[in-house]
């Protein structure tokens, strides 16, 4: 068949595509391929304190911009009796709350979600060193400095080497005269890091002083830390100025990059900014759908997740049904049971679900009983098929009602579960079944029956699999792959399981050429067939 | 063992409900061509034009309202028959073998009343037995009066043979025999006999029910060896004859013979089952393959039916 290798290369194509976009929402989009994994996310939040004087108040804040390593994923700015605007500048951006008129103790409140993502916004800071300013230095501090950054020249390459050494040397547990006298009594980290940079001005290397937190769980009154960047002619790099590490560092949020105030408070005094942290985790799915709003990434945007939340759920269900197909698909082509109605065990199978699955079994035993037995009456009266099947669909519904009401009566609440079967589905079922009664027998009723039922637990557990919920519904392109397998299958012309038990008595015999009663011997004469 | 392998399956050549799916039924059966053999009516017409000897139709209901003349209709008639048009697996099918008046009787001797029998007919138009449930024409046609031959191997109904043909060619062919534990009905699933046939004579090869081999009619212990179908060499080309009619490559052809009438074209199946490789004891893919491998010559249905007793016929 000429048509085979494209029929192949469609599938194959299917499965491509299918695959393709599963993995690139795994991987560049961050959805996670099992349900319940979880992301950890960072809530940090900034309380800034000072005393008013009873005039208007202007609180200017610096916030993070584009963290490295971090994705926002959202922020809070209430504050009570606070106007508030945000500024962008630049590399900067800047919270500002204002007040008319404010007095005593206030507290303004800066709350910020993150979380870890690997590469994100890296390398974004490619703007230019300004030109370096010279520090203004005393003596002598100025020979101390001079002297020290010309012996650090000596024992270094280029400018990441000279910085490293820099650090180094600062942080020495018995530094030497020079840089004693530079550092003076028990300096401050922020102190520290002015003096770094001044004397990486000294040595033409442009630098500047980067805040940022460390993020660990259950931190409260923390202080922003101070670390240097220095750039080395092509690109920024980020210096931790007490351990001289390079680098952002793990779990670490960059808040701040320059040398412009962490806070400006007008109309106030006794400023102070504390940071608190608590880690909590997050359904990474809820995340990543977030992140892909967030970025426009056309297959979120573009997709289920756009709709109202009534219709996902709808489709959450809806989504399932392939699943159930194919479930049937197997179950025929491969096992070969046979089922009452090709894809009445997907209804069936569904309305488990609303129903839990014992119930469900016990409810549709019992509804299809008692209407095999009404509609044995209705068989006597003289009816038209339509209206014959219209009084099964009333009986059904009198059977249902009559079930809830006894049950509500008695306390099984389960029993009220039966309204989630499809009531027209059952109707024919009731139908087909009874002509089958008729026709081939009780046995066959069973037989078609309990295939049907077989087929639909089959479908239901398949179809409440944690996993195979949340793939089928975050990522509907899965979809194509069920096509492709159903494709492939519908060109199946292997044998049935069913039918390895059927034809059993002719593989029995050893001779495939030869029928059975005559493998013994062959003769001419006319009784062909004979006693064995 | 209870089940065999696929490889054992295999080797007697047996096909597959799925092969025959795909590669024959789907391969060689245009679905345009399908009402042509689902509608007995209209292949009764067809092969009537075609000069292919069917029963004999001696009415139709077509809609509701006919019904009421039905009494009038069935007057003439001693024994008939009534049938859904579009039914499939002999559902719907029922026969009447004597009446007194009002009163008729199956060949069980179970009695109907005339109002059952209306009841019946409207069962059939309202599309019960019809394979979509479609609105459906009842037919009434002659019964078949049984070949004497048949009487010793046939509990109640009319045994008919089943013949496979692929591209005009007979491939196989058996013969069904009603039983008791089928109720008269000549579906092999039901506990009906199926009887292998030998092309080239139309003798019995071998015999099964419920798919286990079997070699005495399970109610009148008569031997199977015994048995050899009458006019087989008329039979054959009739059945033959039923490709150029419909153009389907894969056909199961229904055949019965009638004491007077010799063979008769019963119905025509565009998905005939696989049971006929049970009662034949062996596959049907190697023939299928012989006759693929035929050249494309244009034949008559006699030719066809000859060349088929040669490949297929057991050896003298």
């Amino acid at each position: 068949m000429h048509s085979r290798p494209k029929f192949l290369l469609f599938v194959l194509l299917l499965l491509i595509t299918g695959f393709g976009l599963t993995l690139y929402k795994h991987f560049a989009l961050g959805f996670p391929l099992w349900p319940g994994e979880r992301t950890q996310v960072w809530t940090i939040e900034a309380k800034i304190e000072f005393m008013a004087q009873d005039e208007p108040a202007l609180v200017s804040f610096s916030l993070p911009n584009n963290p490295p390593g971090l994705v926002i994923l959202g922020e809070d700015f209430a504050s009570p009796n606070y106007g508030f605007t945000e500024i962008k500048q630049h590399d900067q951006r800047r919270a500002q709350w204002s007040s008319r008129r404010a007095n005593d103790k206030q507290t303004v409140y800066y709350r910020l979600d993150v979380y870890e993502k690997a590469g994100e916004n890296e390398g974004l800071t490619s703007q230019q060193p300004t030109s370096i300013q010279s520090p203004e230095l005393d003596e002598p501090f100025r020979t101390a400095a001079n002297t020290l950054v010309d012996d650090l020249k000596q024992r270094s390459s280029d400018t990441r080497t000279f910085t490293l050494e820099l650090l180094h040397t600062l942080n020495e547990e018995k530094p030497s005269q020079n840089v004693r006298l530079l550092l003076g009594d028990r300096p401050g980290e922020n102190f520290k890091a002015t003096l770094a940079i001044d004397l990486l001005s000294l040595a033409d290397i442009p630098a500047r002083k980067v805040r940022g937190l460390f993020l660990e769980s259950g931190r409260r009154r923390q202080a922003l830390k101070s670390f240097i960047e220095i750039h080395d002619g092509k690109q920024w790099r980020l210096f931790n100025q007490s351990t001289a590490e390079e680098g952002v560092p793990e779990h670490f949020i960059l808040w701040q990059r320059g040398g412009l105030s962490l806070l400006d408070i007008e109309g106030g005094r006794n400023s102070n900014v504390y940071f608190s942290i608590i880690e909590n985790s997050h359904s990474a799915r809820n995340i990543a759908v977030r992140y892909g709003k967030d970025e426009q990434a056309t297959l979120v945007d573009f997709s289920i997740y756009s709709l109202p939340i009534e219709e996902q759920n709808a489709f959450k269900s809806i989504l399932l049904i392939p699943i159930g197909a194919i479930i049937v698909v197997l179950m025929r082509i491969l096992v070969g049971i046979r089922t009452s109605g090709t894809f009445m065990p997907i209804l069936i199978a569904l309305a488990f679900i609303k129903t839990s699955l014992l119930t469900g079994l016990l409810i549709f035993i019992f509804v299809v009983s008692a209407g095999l037995l009404i509609r044995s009456y209705l068989s006597h009266l003289n009816l038209l098929l339509v209206a014959r099947i219209s009084a099964v669909i009333i009986v059904v519904i009198a059977l249902m009602a009559g079930m809830s009401i006894v049950s509500q009566k008695l306390g099984f609440s389960q029993a009220l579960t039966v309204t989630f079967f499809p009531m027209i589905i059952l109707a024919w079922t009731i139908e087909r079944m009874s002509i089958l009664w008729e026709e081939d027998g009780p046995k066959e009723v069973l037989i078609q029956g309990g295939g049907s039922l077989f087929v639909a637990t089959l479908a239901y557990l398949c179809m409440t699999n944690r996993v195979v919920e949340y793939l089928t519904f975050n990522f509907p392109e899965l979809l194509l792959v069920n096509l492709a397998f159903i494709l492939l299958l519908g060109q199946y012309t292997g044998y049935r399981l069913s039918e390895l038990r059927r034809f059993q008595p002719i593989a029995e015999t050893n001779n495939p050429a030869k029928p059975i009663i005559n493998s013994d011997q062959e003769t001419a004469d006319d009784n062909v067939l004979r006693k064995p | 063992m209870f089940f065999a392998s696929p490889k054992q399956l295999r080797a007697h050549g047996i096909m597959g409900m799925n092969r025959r799916n795909v590669n024959y039924v789907a391969a060689h059966n245009p679905r345009h061509l399908y009402p042509l053999v689902d509608n007995k009516l209209k292949t009764k017409l067809l092969a009537e034009q075609a000069g292919i000897a069917v029963p004999k139709l001696l009415g139709t209901l077509c809609y509701q309202h006919d019904v009421r003349g039905l009494h009038s209709q069935l007057l003439p008639h001693e024994k008939f028959v009534i049938k859904p048009s579009k039914g499939s697996g002999g559902k719907g099918i029922l026969v009447i073998a004597e009446r007194e008046h009002e009163i008729y009787f199956k060949p069980s001797e179970e009695a109907i009343s005339h109002e059952m029998l209306e009841h019946h007919v409207t069962n059939i138009l309202s599309g019960l037995y019809s394979l979509s449930g479609t609105p459906d024409v009842a037919m009434i046609e002659a019964m078949i009066e049984a070949h004497n031959i048949f009487d010793a191997y046939s509990f109640e109904g009319v045994p008919d043979i089943r013949v496979i043909i692929f591209k005009g060619y007979p491939v196989m062919a058996m013969l069904r025999l009603a039983t008791h534990a089928s109720d008269g009905k000549a579906n092999l699933h039901q506990g009906a006999v199926g009887v292998g046939i030998d092309l080239a004579t139309g003798k019995a090869l071998h015999a099964v029910q419920h798919d286990r081999p079997i070699y005495q009619h399970p109610d009148t212990q008569r031997e199977f060896s015994e048995l050899e179908i009458p006019d087989w060499d008329k039979l054959l080309p009739l059945a033959a004859a039923c490709y150029e009619v419909t153009g389907l490559g894969y056909l199961g052809v229904d055949i019965v013979i009638d004491k007077n009438r010799g063979p008769l074209i019963l119905e025509l199946n565009a998905r005939p089952g696989l049971a006929i490789q049970m009662a034949n004891g062996t596959g049907i893919t190697p023939r299928l393959q012989k006759i693929e491998a035929l050249s494309h010559q244009q034949r008559t249905p006699e030719e066809r039916a000859r060349i088929s007793k040669e490949l297929f016929g057991r050896a003298p």
